[in-house]
């Protein structure tokens, strides 16, 4: 048993709140738990569709419950948030060069922005056509 | 004379979370929210009709081989980044106590879900 005692710094509970940069790193932090129910979700769907036609029309109409509306709103916000966060990341890990020069930031983000529209588009598609 | 050990590395399993937790991060940000906005608005609130997500359709596709796939991708993977995300936000929110758990509940709930999914797929198959 180590006999040393490091000094560890008290850090008080609601630091993230004092600071807008760190409010907004623990809001993107957040839109993890909204997206883990979103899945769950989408999970018991799947449950359904395999109990048959009823069980899962019977998941459909929960949906329209109000609640379920407003959390998926909600949902749909923060996984946005989640979206332009990534985004805003994506040139610190696509390092790309062309010719020797290194690519621009605003290039590769605007490159993830259409890529986002046309998939988007095209998922909008798929479901309705 | 000292003894000279031959140091011996611990593998991290670290990079294969880390690339879930990447691979997730990626489809999250570009088909969580359409997925969203399709399943939890527009269908519920009647703006778009069923269309191609009725019953029917729906279940011919879990039941080929690409359509399992592509739901296993999708409803799994994400939870592998969000998992990822909660174990370390729990850290940043101070709390100490048992981070072993904490990993293993994390993570193991991110694999009990994905397990839950691909057996209802098997079973549909």
């Amino acid at each position: 048993m180590s006999k040393r005692k490091p000094y560890t710094r008290e850090l008080p509970k609601d630091w993230w709140m004092k600071q807008i940069f760190y409010t907004k790193y623990m809001l993107r932090e957040g839109s993890s738990i909204l997206i883990t129910f979103y899945s769950l979700i989408l999970a018991w769907g799947l449950l359904r569709l395999s109990q048959g036609e009823v069980a899962f029309n019977a998941w459909l109409e929960a949906l329209h419950n109000p609640f379920a509306i407003l959390l998926h709103l909600v949902a749909l916000v923060f996984a946005l948030y989640h979206t332009v966060t990534w985004f805003s990341l994506a040139p610190k890990a696509v390092d790309l060069w062309v010719k020797g020069k290194r690519l621009d930031d605003k290039v590769i983000v605007s490159g993830h922005y259409a890529a986002f529209i046309v998939v988007t588009v095209l998922c909008l598609l798929i479901i309705t056509l | 004379m000292t003894e000279i050990k031959e140091k011996k590395y611990i593998r991290s399993h670290e990079p294969i979370f880390w690339g879930l937790f990447g691979a997730g991060g990626m489809l999250t940000a570009f088909l969580t929210p359409v997925m969203i906005l399709i399943t939890g608005l527009l269908i519920p609130l009647g703006i778009i009709d069923k269309g191609n997500f009725n019953y029917q359709t729906l279940h011919n596709f879990a039941t080929s081989w690409y359509g399992a796939a592509i739901i296993l991708i999708l409803v799994a993977l994400p939870l592998w980044h969000t998992l990822h995300r909660i174990f370390h936000a729990l850290h940043d929110l101070g709390i100490k106590r048992g981070r072993d758990w904490q990993q293993v509940l994390c993570y193991g709930f991110a694999f009990a879900v994905s397990v839950f999914t691909f057996t209802i797929l098997l079973q549909m198959f």
